[in-house]
């Protein structure tokens, strides 16, 4: 489908017709911070974010606590699953969000697919928004190949001062555009004009890792007896911080939760830790990851080599938010040049 | 544009649960019962040797759980339970009649086929008992299919030796080796004294034509593997089956993930050769 573009002027018809006929997500500030949440106008949305706090996909397609199933035991056992989805549309996801949207479909989709996951990301419209600059300091996504946005999104904004450049990936995506009517068809101006700012993009970003991350598996493989590791967790506090942060971590727990009268409740899931001490202790107590820097080894590990290995891409999408959030400061980027030798 | 609450059909999603009944339950040990399950609608479970399920106590939770009967038994399914967290407490509770969830089966199996011919060697280590039993049932089943048979057994005293009566039918049966031993000797115990790796002594293998399987406690598997190595049994020939925390069963949770792989999917059963280059396995 050929591009179009939506000047400047045009946005805020454009948004105010998505928010009347969807409900939509959308990048709003919260004290220094800014998070997604549903828009209610123009006004609040703040399309120039540098980062949110937590993957704006993964909070609303794979939410931090979730019902799966209910139950009533009397007058007999009835058990019924529970899939929460409606329709929602992403409005300025950055390109290291989408791709971690990538790994998400891909995980919940193969091998024993995962009704609840995939009933929302079916329902869901994401509007990517290329960030021109790097987010701050911690980012590192042009060494974890996040840089760019391939696939996964429905329509792609880009900024080009005065008009966004839209690319348009999806039937879904073209929709929105025509039932807004805000836009027009780009043209050779526009073209390149979008050319220029991916140029003046890609010189805005460096890398940071001493070695391709197409290599980390192999440098981690090799790095797996090396003390670094013991020495990292010494600041580490096993707090989970870097997981509950961190666009592609999908480890869950799952408890019971009953009403008063013990007799009927819910099966929910929630957001776990791999970090966590109690993350591998089965119900005898014994710990089969007891050690704090066997914890942290199993994330970078998973990070930087596993998810690769299993899928193909990169399992860490160099978003730089487990290093903002890190309480022992610890950072991903330092961990990775020092087990690959060379700072 | 308001919530769908989607009511899809119990199979469409994973973490629902079948449902069974509790036909019987019976004490073992102070610790462990013994329960008989029949799934509801005439369902068979259909597992292999060496699979487990996800039992669920509605109201407390879910816990995996090894299948501890051959799979040649379809009609019920049995597990021995060792009450160790909320669930399996809960469970001890429960009696026959009484109905419990399960998902499952779950992960890979113990490979019945290729090890006939073979002659088979059974190291059990407490509850290490339970998923070993499937297995060795089979093969008992199927006697004339397989070499020599030896089943050794370890507990920490005879109050906790598990299937003590199915013990003494292996004990007795010409055509099995079946060695029990204790860790400690309490009152009127007059069989072997001595942790299960001193069994070791008393057979006589051909290891290279030994299929292996050790399962017990984390801290029995290494001395254990330490002896069918030493005994000449090839890395590849040594089974183990692994404990491991588990949530979904699925392959997503991460819980028993150790390194590229999921217990629950790519295990629980594994060779030795695949536990040491794991290294964190055993």
């Amino acid at each position: 489908m050929l591009p179009q573009v939506i000047e400047k002027a045009k946005v805020k018809p454009f948004v105010d017709r998505l928010i009347k006929n969807h409900k939509v997500l959308g990048p709003v500030a919260k004290g220094p911070n800014f998070v997604f949440e549903q828009i209610e106008s123009l006004d609040s949305l703040r399309l120039d974010y540098p980062i949110t706090l937590l993957s704006p996909t993964k909070k609303y397609l794979f939410p931090p606590y979730e019902c799966l199933l209910k139950f009533k035991l009397d007058p007999q056992l009835q058990v019924e699953p529970i899939i929460e989805s409606e329709p929602l549309v992403f409005l300025g996801v950055h390109p290291c969000d989408i791709y971690a949207t990538w790994l998400f479909d891909t995980v919940f989709s193969t091998k024993n697919p995962d009704p609840n996951y995939l009933e929302r990301r079916k329902k869901a419209t994401i509007i990517g928004l290329d960030c021109l600059k790097p987010c701050d300091e911690y980012q590192f996504c042009l060494d974890m190949g996040s840089l760019y946005a391939d696939e996964g999104y429905d329509l792609f904004l880009t900024d080009m001062g005065d008009a966004y450049f839209v690319d348009i990936a999806t039937d879904k995506g073209q929709q929105l555009l025509v039932e807004t009517q805000q836009s027009r068809p780009a043209t050779n101006q526009d073209f390149a004009r979008r050319r220029d700012a991916g140029e003046q993009k890609r010189q805005s970003f460096r890398n940071k890792l001493s070695v391709e991350s197409k290599y980390l598996p192999e440098v981690l493989q090799d790095s797996y007896d090396s003390l670094i590791w013991e020495a990292t967790a010494r600041r580490c506090y096993s707090c989970g911080s870097c997981n509950t942060v961190c666009p592609t971590c999908y480890c869950f727990d799952v408890n019971e939760i009953v009403d008063l009268t013990l007799r009927q409740g819910v099966r929910r899931r929630m957001w776990d830790s791999c970090q966590l001490d109690s993350f591998a202790t089965v119900a005898g107590g014994h710990n089969f990851r007891k050690e704090r820097s066997a914890r942290l080894r199993h994330r970078f590990f998973r990070k930087g080599k596993l998810i690769r290995e299993a899928f193909g891409k990169s399992g860490c999408v160099g978003c730089g938010r487990c290093d903002r959030a890190c309480t022992a400061k610890i950072s991903s980027v330092e961990v990775y040049n020092m087990i690959s030798g060379s700072r | 544009m308001g919530k769908d609450n989607t009511t899809c059909a119990a199979s469409a999603s994973p973490y629902v649960p079948m449902t069974g009944k509790i036909v019987a339950a019976e004490k073992m040990t102070d610790t462990e019962r013994f329960f008989r399950i029949v799934l509801d609608g005439g369902r068979q479970l259909g597992h292999k040797a060496g699979q487990f399920v996800e039992v669920s106590v509605f109201g407390i939770g879910e816990a995996p759980i090894s299948i501890c009967s051959s799979p040649t038994q379809v009609d019920s399914f049995e597990l021995c339970v060792r009450s160790a967290g909320n669930v399996t407490r809960a469970l001890h509770a429960m009696k026959a009649g009484d109905t419990v969830g399960i998902r499952g089966p779950f992960g890979n199996c113990f490979d019945t086929e290729k090890a006939k011919g073979q002659d088979v060697l059974f190291v059990a280590g407490g509850l290490g008992l339970a998923p070993a039993r499937p297995f060795i049932r089979y093969v008992l089943e199927h006697r004339k299919d397989y070499g020599k048979v030896s089943i050794l057994v370890g507990a920490k005293t005879q109050a906790e030796l598990l299937f003590k009566s199915e013990l003494k039918e292996w004990e007795a049966r010409p055509d099995v080796e079946c060695l029990v031993t204790v860790d400690r000797a309490t009152d009127g115990w007059a069989g072997r004294v001595g942790l299960i790796t001193t069994l070791f002594g008393e057979v006589t293998l051909s290891p290279m034509n030994t299929v292996a399987v050790v399962i017990g406690p984390p801290i029995m598997f290494k001395f254990a593997v330490l002896e069918a190595l030493s005994a000449g049994v090839p890395e590849h020939r040594i089974v183990c089956s692994l404990e491991r925390k588990m949530k979904c069963g699925l392959g997503k949770c991460g819980h028993c993930q150790i390194r590229h792989v999921y217990v629950c999917q790519d295990g629980p059963v594994f060779t030795y050769d695949q536990l040491r280059k794991l290294r964190e396995g055993i």
